[in-house]
């Protein structure tokens, strides 16, 4: 099937997206060997930006492998726990619709709100957290001590994100062919061992997928950390795209922050690649 | 083994529900709250540990002036923006994914799959990086602080995700039905809007669905892009959290805000098991 036509239905779609984005794409290189600020205008300065980035700016660097922990371990545990769930809830159980819905609600909560709630749930004081955990003469600083405040972040990204890697995950379950499953009762396989050599062999491509898509996402938390630490204590909870956030938007040094963010870019697909093309390698093996 | 396997599931099942269940009944009962429930230390039962008030929920309704939190009109703007944006995401991304889907393109070394790569990678754009350069645009044109402005960015937000499940969903309805309308002597608009997408109408609903959540609980551009004129919810409450306003009509208006999505959840459940959803991730 081959028509002129098909350009009618590609085109609209295409060129609107490309149209909205060019103009930003390229003005973000441009601005970023400028310098930028709100005073003088868009002087070029070359690569200064760049130097400044790579040789003096330990904090961009902190930020960036701060955000890496962050993401990987709550990817990680979407996934454990997503996984865990999707399959408990996939056959066999009852109430199952009730199961399905309730346990994909947090992600259709607007991830700041529920944040704003988290944070009184997590109030050092009046919080029922350290209100119960009083009782065995714990209050632990949730969100002022620099270790446990990015453990509070995880649990509200794994609060609020799992239910994604749950929906991705047992949409996949559910679309497993029977045949498989089948033969392994034939054979009289164990739960645990149908698990390894059927179940999980079957869904690695849809796991793959799952965990890249995540990663993506997680890759930008932001919202998050503005509401509930605003970066804080210190700077213990800074992502990139805050630290990006505050040098370009409140200092308003707009061309340094245009060349954090398109390194942040270019870092972003370079590594996402990487982990694409490793995951691959270590859950298909043949 | 299958007694243990069952206590460890519904162990598991049961902690994980109290743990999604425990921030919106905390706001639940924070929200029928007063002064002295509140800063008297954690309280939960009502009418056992505190005395529920309505307050929280009437400063909803009262106007700004009489100390209301209202929230009413970034409630609408919010509700404007994301459905504005989900319908143009929607009608463009469906008519490019159909036409990645039905016919061959090629231009030089690009091919259909790296058109709809090109497509779905704007996920993989960090907002912060757009939004310097956005910020400054529609300053340039005016449309800053405007629903409009924020309408043509969220665009990019969800067509993404809208070419992403109607590709896959295209290639799972069979080609043989366009060919037949084809052969009835159908020009190819019609054999769309007649015959394919009829049969689509799950997985507009799936793609809708997806726009419509990752629309709604957009924070991060709305909160860059616009400032007084217009608010949307996601802001109004943040702004809420950084003032002085009250832990009760803090939660109600959370309550209220994250409220229209639970809906999402029961429809998406139905389609995920009436398998609509499988061909989406692979």
């Amino acid at each position: 099937m081959n028509f002129k036509h098909k350009y009618v239905f590609l085109f609209p779609g295409l060129f609107v997206l490309i149209g909205i984005l060019i103009f930003p794409i390229i003005f973000v290189v441009r601005l970023s060997l400028s310098g930028w600020n709100s005073y003088n205008g868009l002087n070029f300065i070359g690569l200064e930006n760049y130097i400044r980035l790579f040789t003096d700016d330990p904090r961009f660097w902190q930020s960036f492998f701060r955000l890496s922990f962050l993401s990987v371990t709550t990817v990680v545990l979407q996934y454990v726990i997503g996984f865990a769930l999707a399959h408990m809830v996939w056959k066999d159980i009852k109430f199952q619709r009730f199961f399905r819905v309730l346990f994909l609600i947090p992600m259709m909560t607007t991830p700041v709100i529920m944040t704003v709630i988290w944070r009184t749930f997590f109030h050092e004081s009046l919080g029922p957290v350290n209100d119960i955990l009083s009782n065995f003469g714990m209050t632990p600083k949730w969100l002022t001590d620099p270790t446990l405040a990015k453990i509070t972040v995880i649990i509200v990204e794994v609060w609020q994100w799992t239910p994604f890697m749950f929906l991705l995950l047992l949409a996949g379950l559910l679309s497993l062919p029977k045949e498989p499953f089948l033969a392994a009762a034939i054979d009289g396989a164990s739960p645990v061992r149908k698990f390894i050599y059927v179940t999980f062999p079957l869904m690695a491509p849809i796991s793959i997928g799952a965990i890249i898509i995540r990663l993506i996402e997680a890759s930008k938390i932001m919202d998050t950390v503005y509401v509930l630490t605003s970066g804080g204590p210190g700077t213990s909870t800074e992502t990139s795209s805050f630290y990006i956030f505050i040098k370009g938007l409140r200092e308003f040094q707009m061309g340094y922050a245009a060349s954090m963010s398109f390194t942040y870019l270019i870092i972003m697909i370079i590594s996402l690649t990487f982990i694409a093309k490793g995951l691959t390698k270590l859950l298909l093996k043949d | 083994m299958g007694k243990l396997y069952k206590f460890l599931k519904y162990s598991f099942i049961t902690i994980w529900t109290v743990f999604v269940v425990a921030p919106f009944l905390w706001a639940l009962t924070t929200s029928f709250k007063d002064f002295n429930s509140v800063n008297g230390g954690a309280t939960y039962i009502p009418w056992v540990d505190f005395e529920p008030k309505l307050e929280g929920w009437k400063v909803l309704i009262k106007s700004p002036a009489n100390g209301g939190v209202d929230i009413i009109e970034p409630y609408f703007n919010s509700l404007f923006v994301t459905c504005t944006a989900s319908l143009i995401s929607i009608v463009l991304g469906t008519l490019s994914a159909y036409a990645l889907s039905r016919f061959t393109f090629k231009a030089g070394f690009v091919k259909n799959n790296d058109i709809t790569f090109f497509f779905i990678s704007q996920r993989i754009m960090p907002p912060i990086v757009l939004s310097i350069p956005f910020f400054l645009f529609l300053g340039a044109i005016d449309l800053l602080d405007s629903l409009i402005g924020l309408i043509v960015v969220y665009i990019v937000l969800l067509m993404p995700i809208a070419v992403w499940i109607m590709v896959d969903f295209f290639n799972k309805v069979p080609r043989e039905i366009d060919e037949t309308a084809l052969i009835d002597g159908c020009n190819p608009y019609q054999a769309f809007f007649k015959v394919v997408l009829p049969n689509s109408i799950p997985g507009l609903i799936v793609a809708g669905m997806f726009c419509i959540i990752f629309g709604w609980i957009d924070f991060f551009f709305a909160f860059i892009l616009t400032f007084t004129e217009v608010q949307l919810l996601p802001v109004k409450i943040v702004a809420l959290n950084s003032s002085i306003t009250p832990w009760w009509s803090l939660s109600a208006s959370a309550l209220v805000s994250v409220a229209p999505l639970i809906v999402v959840a029961f429809i998406v459940e139905r389609y995920l098991s009436k398998g609509n959803l499988s061909g989406a991730i692979k």
